[in-house]
């Protein structure tokens, strides 16, 4: 059963890898590509329903024993999110069939999609922090040319800055991975968990947590960092944004929830209200940068950095209830925002446009997307019974809990400015009439979305609903996810004993 | 030594941050690798700088003789080398064709996609 460990790695890499055999032949490709990410999420609820019944697995690569080899781990909250990783693999994999244009697709999208998963994957379940340091270079590698691909002027523009800024958060994880290595001789994670509170030097490694902060921090788009991911977000196909907006920024949130309950805990009244502050100011600029937005992809782009302010919220209170919260609000967020980037993907085919203003009337001859929108736009809102409106409540209840009411406050506030953003997109793309003066745009704009289309979207948007209407399971599942973040002594048995 | 080398890793750091904040697109790659030699030399620098052997371990002994260099460091800066290497590559050729299509290499004129 150790083999369920690697095969999220494994399965992406193969398809990958067959995939580029097949360079030619583009059919085959995209049968390898369903073929490869319904694998990978069969494989994901596999490991998920593993690791829930026998706890925390470990794998020791080439069997080198735990601090001095590479160690695998799956704990519930990299196995949730592998999960999450494989139904937005699959559901993206499966629009970018209908949506993605034949050069892009002879251009090797479809393996660089996989090899997108493969990193995405690996540092979800890698135990050791320079190997975390590798996987978010092979994600980030994919994502460049991802986002490049096809080479329009805008692409090529947003690139430069996502890689800049991409490219100087790696160094400074790297550099702080190094300094880390420097004081206490290890890079496992579990084992950096229990050197650490005997270091030397306590003020060092506060430093070192500080730096760990910002490197992520411009990965997940928190605030005084986020500028590259509205100005590159929107660039690239409709299929690839969904999945970056899904995935990327959540591996730093991911990252970042890791090393703060794991190895960064010792300054935690320092650290942890700072994340606190940071989740606060990321809600409000994110939110209120949306509200001035007349672009469908960055009004979208712009919320991506503002949902990101609750899930470190959750982190930043750091109690049972929190963690959980947190955990529950990143799946909720990245299904409800990826079924909102593929319906603005749909909208497009539709009118040719994603300029709000340009928009319109869509509600009639396209009730089933209306609603596939809707659905999503409401629960990313916060609306009962849907699943955004329970991770929002057990985030205020926690934050009321901890007596943290200023972020209580501006959490909700900023509930209602993203449902004015959603209410101002469901205004101007469904209900108000199409303008008539510039409504013909470039391409030729279908009169009915195809099936193709909203298949995928209608797989997200019921999957958030199932979380709202089904949120007891779910966030058992988190709290208990959170209860081995908080109590990591489980991890670290399970890392120094396990895996022989 | 270890001195010298943090006023080298600084001034490394200083350096790249200075070109980065340039306009100009062939300051910003070499901004970019130098902020990679920085990120190396520091990583060499805080794995303790010893004047020794290599950690080979002979024949018939259980660990190597002492006082031996750590080759942890080592190994991380190998690796950090190549994924550096190969995403420079890339960048260098992003910011050619970033040149290209815009025809300018002032990243001032690159805010189409902030409007």
């Amino acid at each position: 059963m150790k083999l369920l460990l690697v095969l999220p790695i494994l399965i992406p890499l193969a398809t990958a890898v067959l995939m580029l055999l097949a360079w030619r032949r583009v059919r085959l490709q995209r049968a390898l590509n369903v073929a490869g990410a319904t694998a990978l999420l069969l494989a994901s609820v596999a490991l998920l329903a593993f690791v829930r019944r026998d706890g925390i697995q470990v794998v020791q690569l080439g069997n080198w024993p735990a601090p001095f080899g590479i160690t695998f781990v799956a704990d519930l909250l990299s196995a949730m999110l592998v999960v999450l990783a494989g139904v937005l693999g699959l559901a993206v994999a499966v629009y970018s069939l209908f949506s993605l244009d034949v050069r892009r697709e002879a251009f090797g999208y479809y393996p660089l999609l996989h090899l997108l998963l493969m990193g995405v994957c690996g540092a979800f379940l890698t135990g050791d922090l320079f190997n975390l340091y590798v996987w978010f270079e092979v994600m980030l590698i994919a994502s460049f040319v991802l986002l490049t691909l096809g080479g329009t002027r805008a692409q090529l523009e947003g690139a430069v800055k996502y890689v800049t800024l991409n490219l100087v958060s790696s160094a400074i994880f790297l550099a702080a991975t190094g300094l880390l290595y420097g004081i206490s001789g290890t890079l496992n994670m579990a084992d950096l968990a229990r050197q650490l509170p005997q270091a030397a030097q306590p003020g060092l490694t506060t430093t070192i947590a500080l730096l760990f902060l910002i490197a992520f921090g411009i990965k997940a788009a928190v605030f005084p960092l986020f500028f590259w991911l509205p100005a590159s977000y929107h660039t690239p196909p409709i299929a690839i944004t969904t999945i970056f907006s899904g995935l990327l920024t959540k591996v730093g949130v991911y990252a970042m929830i890791r090393v703060f309950t794991l190895i960064f805990v010792q300054d935690a009244g320092f650290t942890h209200t700072l994340i606190l502050v940071i989740a606060g100011l990321t809600m409000v600029t994110g939110v209120l940068g949306a509200a001035a937005q007349m672009d469908f992809r960055r009004l979208l782009s712009f919320h991506i950095v503002s949902q990101i302010g609750y899930a470190l919220m959750g982190l930043g209170l750091f109690s049972r209830l929190a963690l959980a919260a947190a955990i529950f609000f990143t799946l909720h967020v990245s299904i409800a925002k990826a079924a909102l980037f593929l319906a603005s993907g749909v909208v497009h085919r539709l009118q040719g446009s994603y300029n709000l203003k340009k928009l319109g009337g869509l509600f009639q001859p396209a009730p089933v997307l209306s609603v596939l929108f809707l659905l999503p736009a409401l629960s990313l809102a916060g609306l009962p019974p849907l699943s955004g409106f329970w991770a929002k409540f057990a985030l205020v209840r926690a934050g009321l809990e901890s007596s943290q009411y200023t972020i209580v406050a501006v959490a909700l506030g900023v509930s209602v400015l993203t449902l004015f953003s959603m209410t101002k997109i469901w205004a101007e793309v469904f209900w108000k009439p199409q303008p008539a003066s510039d409504a013909v745009v470039a391409e030729i704009p279908a009169a009915k979305p195809s099936l193709g289309l909203l298949l995928p979207l209608a797989l997200l948007a019921s999957f958030s609903v199932v979380m709202g209407l089904l949120a007891e399971p779910f966030f058992a599942l988190a709290s208990q996810a959170a209860e081995q973040l908080l109590n990591p002594t489980g991890y670290i048995n399970a890392v120094m004993q396990g895996g022989r | 030594m270890e001195i010298l080398l943090a006023f080298v890793v600084g001034g490394l750091y200083a350096a790249a941050v200075y070109l980065m904040l340039r306009r100009s697109l062939v300051k910003l790659i070499i901004g970019l690798i130098l902020l990679g030699h920085a990120t190396n030399l520091l990583i060499f620098t805080a794995g303790r700088l010893t004047r020794s052997q290599s950690p080979i371990v002979p024949v018939g002994d259980a660990l190597p003789p002492v006082p031996f260099a750590d080759p942890v460091p080592q190994a991380l800066i190998l690796t950090a080398i190549v994924i550096g290497f190969g995403v420079q590559a890339f960048a260098i050729v992003l910011l050619k064709r970033a040149y290209q299509t815009v025809g300018s290499d002032d990243l001032d004129a690159m805010k189409a996609t902030d409007a």
